[in-house]
């Protein structure tokens, strides 16, 4: 699916993700995990990639077997690994606490795996959720 | 997302309805700066009904923190479903916020 890299559309791709999480069985929590990791990368695009809304397009593919989903979201925005976003200190005290990099940071804990490409103009970011036990 | 206030003593709850993404969460900080705007500094966020909270709802949380704390007020947290418990805790921010099992509890601590 594709949608314009707006806000408003970010839940879009979340439900399309979650029916293909759905589909693979995934247990509740991991379909959760699945869609938030979707949300902060999309909402991670808008911002930083694109830098604002309007300006680009967000594709989402999903790959599905049995207990495992593969995700992989596409923009054409400036070439930006986000797998190289150092995790945010967490244990700061409430003047220091930016949240800056908590998106990044929470789909890497949410995800089994997380990984960049660039090809052909456009940023491909992997992630792979398991079904758990 | 619904975020309607109603005072209780002196303590301003908010009982917040729905999906907090990066499409409704400006709204969210915005009705909380509002409140603190208007001096309210002793706020109860109710997250009873908070079907889903990414990194952007946090985000409006803590940047409203750390507004009504410069001015010795607080921001408290209510009844977080196990989803919201979950990024709150993810993200290291149950150490900062304080957080009570019931909306009576959290205006009854100011």
């Amino acid at each position: 699916m594709s949608v314009p890299a707006r806000y408003d559309r970010v839940k879009q791709v979340c439900a399309f993700v979650v029916d293909a999480a759905e589909s693979a069985g995934l247990d509740e929590t991991a379909v959760f995990h699945c869609q938030i990791a979707v949300d902060e990368a999309c909402t991670n695009i808008i911002e930083h990639g694109y830098r604002g809304e309007d300006k680009g397009q967000i594709e989402a593919e999903c790959r599905t077997e049995p207990g495992m989903a593969t995700i992989t979201i596409i923009d054409w925005a400036p070439p930006f690994d986000v797998t190289q976003v150092p995790d945010p200190s967490l244990d700061r005290p409430i003047e220091d606490a930016a949240i800056g990099g908590l998106g990044v940071f929470f789909m890497r804990k949410m995800m089994n795996e997380v990984t960049y490409h660039h090809k052909d103009g456009a940023n491909r970011l992997v992630m792979v959720k398991r079904k758990t036990g | 997302m619904e975020c309607p206030v109603h005072e209780v003593k002196r303590v301003s709850v908010m009982t917040v309805k729905g999906r907090v993404d990066s499409d409704t969460a400006p709204k969210l900080e915005d009705k909380l700066k509002k409140l603190v705007d208007n001096e309210k500094t002793q706020i109860v966020l109710d997250l009873k009904d908070v079907e889903y909270m990414s990194s952007a709802g946090l985000r409006a949380m803590v940047s409203t923190l750390k507004a009504v704390k410069r001015i010795n007020g607080d921001l408290r947290l209510c009844t977080p479903s196990p989803r919201v418990a979950e990024v709150l805790r993810l993200a290291g921010l149950t150490s900062i916020f304080n957080i009570y099992p019931s909306q009576n509890d959290a205006v009854g601590s100011f």
